[in-house]
């Protein structure tokens, strides 16, 4: 089985966004940016599925500047096998959206034959939590998003449990398939010395959009990006009268 | 980590990152290490990266309470983590376990280390320089087939012991005596100070096998903790760098087989004067570690707090102060990163290790004063941590030789070249 998993860098989570001046976004400049968590999930269980010889190759793959290619290496030393680098230049980068990302996953699918593809949920950046369902769209394969456990089910098909409000969904997919990896899937490893050198030795292949046939053409237009209401400071009452009055005042009690 | 059902968290359009940036918030900010300013290569930048993802989400959270408690519970489970992550052997070759890396990459483990909790990252560069790199600097073939794989993995904790009690900057007037008898040694005396003493199940340890001789007449052992007459007092209550374990070893007819002499007899004071010059390479990743904790914890904290209606960090005598702390840090970092290039490349130099090691600590307890006083009242409080870094760093001005020491080294070695 050939896997093929979304890489994506985004801010670190750690950092503090700020937005920028202008508004028409945050600041990227100066940033630490690192691979989406739910990306690290989702290669961790391509790599775990390896390990366990369900899995024969695993190739990562990331759309993005040219310091997208720190996420790949970053893979590759956690265990991907290969890595496939769509570039685009930064300004595009700021305007590409899931379904430009669906759309090159898609074809280079097509091209070099995968049996299954691990994506994250959602990018902690623009949380759009789109590009897995999309995928299935287009290649007309089933889909098991925000898997919370994967499980062989004989050589054809997976079972796939997901969290849903109040219990769990154990779903059934037919191989090929499109999973999306919640946060409780696993806990991704660190990347070691030995592996990280020898990271250094597997191939990342270049490519861009182009070479799919995909037009990055926005079609979303951000009209603003401001920073979230500053929480207004509250009130002290004398007593418990007073209390009640203003909540009843707010409409918060009848 | 998140107590919200998986629908609304997947529905709630900002849900992912409110769980794990809440998560980070916990951690704390940090401020960003910028690599290359120092041209460090994208291995070493990734290595970086790795060892501050774990070493902020398994040890950073809990440091505060390590120092106040004098203990880390979990000390044992993270020493196996540090053995899967291949940072205990670091240096140490890879067929007996070892990762098989080098100086500069051990500098950058302890400076992430320490970022996070200085005091563990001490026993850490006790264990993996102190204890490990000697073995696999001056073992022969079977000690290291037997000690370091082990030692690798974190199976066993490893400390070097050498200072005594009437013995610190003056070591080689150590008075541990061991004495030949048929195939073994027996040792009688004490050792003290020793980092990791209460948790060590190997230890490097110094002796004098001919007191007559002096320094020529010390020897390097290796000893089990179950070898018969040896045992541990009680840990010692230190100012800083708590939970990193130090006590006090008793010899009493100690039996040590003459197959665990550490190169050979009569040479100790080789083993452990070349020990030395890359322990004080090594170690000075801490106090860069602590200098940088300090920024990451100051910088934000002015960042935020408001006085006469304005974030202080905006007041001059504010910027002046971080323009110092950053300046200062990034000053001992470019030093230190030098000499660990250079001892890479193959020019050790027992001045420059030494200078490093005495700057660096140094600049340290300056830059952690800082930033209590950046701080203010909160500074002084242990609810944060500027305190535990002002007492962890004030250790690196004493251990692996007092700043005094150093001075000498670097006047001597000076003198030396004048043909004084």
């Amino acid at each position: 089985m050939r896997v093929l998993v979304g890489v994506k860098r985004v801010i670190d989570y750690a950092v503090k966004v700020r937005v920028k001046a202008d508004k028409t976004g945050v600041v990227k400049d100066n940033v630490k940016h690192s691979m989406n968590p739910f990306d690290e999930i989702a290669l961790e269980e391509a790599v775990r599925l390896k390990e366990k010889k369900i899995a024969k190759e695993v190739v990562a793959v990331s759309c993005g500047p040219t310091a997208s290619q720190e996420t790949l290496r970053t893979a590759l030393a956690m265990g991907a096998d290969k890595a496939i680098h769509v570039e685009v230049d930064a300004a595009t980068a700021e305007k590409m959206e899931p379904i430009h990302v669906a759309k090159i996953l898609a074809k280079l699918i097509e091209k070099e034959k995968f049996d299954l593809v691990i994506l994250g949920k959602q990018a902690i950046d623009d949380d759009a939590n789109q590009t897995g369902q999309m995928l299935a769209g287009f290649l007309d394969w089933p889909q098991a998003m925000f898997a919370s456990k994967i499980e062989p089910d004989g050589s054809t098909h997976l079972k796939v449990t997901r969290e849903i409000d109040g219990g769990l969904d154990t779903i059934k997919v037919k191989l090929p398939a499109v999973i999306s990896a919640d946060l409780r899937l696993n806990e991704p490893r660190y990347a070691t010395l030995p592996n990280i050198m020898k990271a250094k030795k597997k191939p990342l292949e270049k490519k861009t959009p182009a070479d799919f046939g995909v037009e990055i053409k926005p079609q979303t237009e951000t009209v603003e990006v401001s920073d979230p209401p500053v929480r207004q400071a509250g009130i002290m009452v004398d007593d418990v009268q007073s209390l009640v009055s203003k909540l009843r005042e707010k409409g918060a009690i009848p | 980590m998140s107590l919200l059902p998986g629908a609304l968290r997947r529905l709630a359009t900002r849900g992912a990152e409110t769980v794990l940036r809440s998560f980070a918030v916990r951690l704390g900010s940090t401020y960003p290490v910028d690599d290359d300013l120092f041209q460090l290569t994208d291995e070493q930048k990734q290595f970086r990266q790795s060892v501050f993802q774990f070493a902020q989400k398994e040890l950073a959270p809990y440091a505060q309470e390590i120092d106040q408690t004098n203990n880390f519970k979990q000390l044992r489970e993270f020493w196996k983590k540090l053995g899967d992550h291949g940072l205990l052997g670091i240096t140490a070759p890879t067929e007996y376990g070892g990762t098989g890396g080098t100086y500069f990459d051990h500098v950058l483990a302890m400076e992430e280390l320490s970022r996070a909790s200085a005091s563990i990252a001490l026993s850490y560069g006790a264990h993996s320089n102190l204890c490990v790199n000697q073995i696999a600097r001056n073992g022969t073939a079977a000690q290291k087939e037997k000690y370091l794989p082990k030692l690798c993995s974190g199976e066993y904790f490893g400390a070097l012991a050498m200072s005594e009690s009437g013995a610190g900057s003056d070591v080689v007037s150590m008075r541990l005596k061991a004495e030949k008898r048929g195939n073994e040694y027996i040792l009688n005396g004490s050792k003290f100070w020793i980092t990791n003493g209460p948790d060590a199940d190997v230890l490097v340890v110094y002796a004098k096998t001919d007191p007559s001789k002096h320094q020529h007449g010390i020897t390097a052992f290796l000893v089990e903790k179950n070898f018969p007459g040896f045992s541990t007092a009680p840990k010692l209550d230190k100012l800083g760098m708590r939970g990193s374990n130090t006590c006090e070893l008793i010899f009493e007819d100690c039996r040590v087989p003459a197959e665990n002499i550490l190169g050979k007899e009569g040479k100790g004071v080789y083993v452990l004067m070349t020990g030395l010059d890359v322990e004080r390479l090594v170690l000075s990743g801490g106090p860069v570690g602590i200098m940088q904790a300090s920024c990451d914890v100051t910088f934000d904290y002015v960042h935020q707090r408001e006085a006469f209606g304005t974030k202080i960090a905006t007041f001059q005598l504010l910027q002046g102060k971080m323009a110092d702390m950053y300046t200062t840090t990034n000053a001992c970092r470019a030093y230190l990163y030098a000499i660990a290039k250079a001892t890479v490349a193959g020019k050790l130099t027992n001045k420059d290790c030494a200078g490093v090691i005495l700057y660096c600590a140094e600049k340290a307890t300056q830059v952690a004063l800082d930033a209590i006083q950046l701080l203010g009242g909160n500074g002084y409080i242990n609810d944060y941590p500027t305190g535990r870094l002002l007492r962890d760093a004030k250790l690196y001005e004493i251990g692996a030789g007092t700043s005094e020491v150093r001075r000498l080294i670097i006047g001597r070695a000076l003198n030396k070249e004048y043909g004084a």
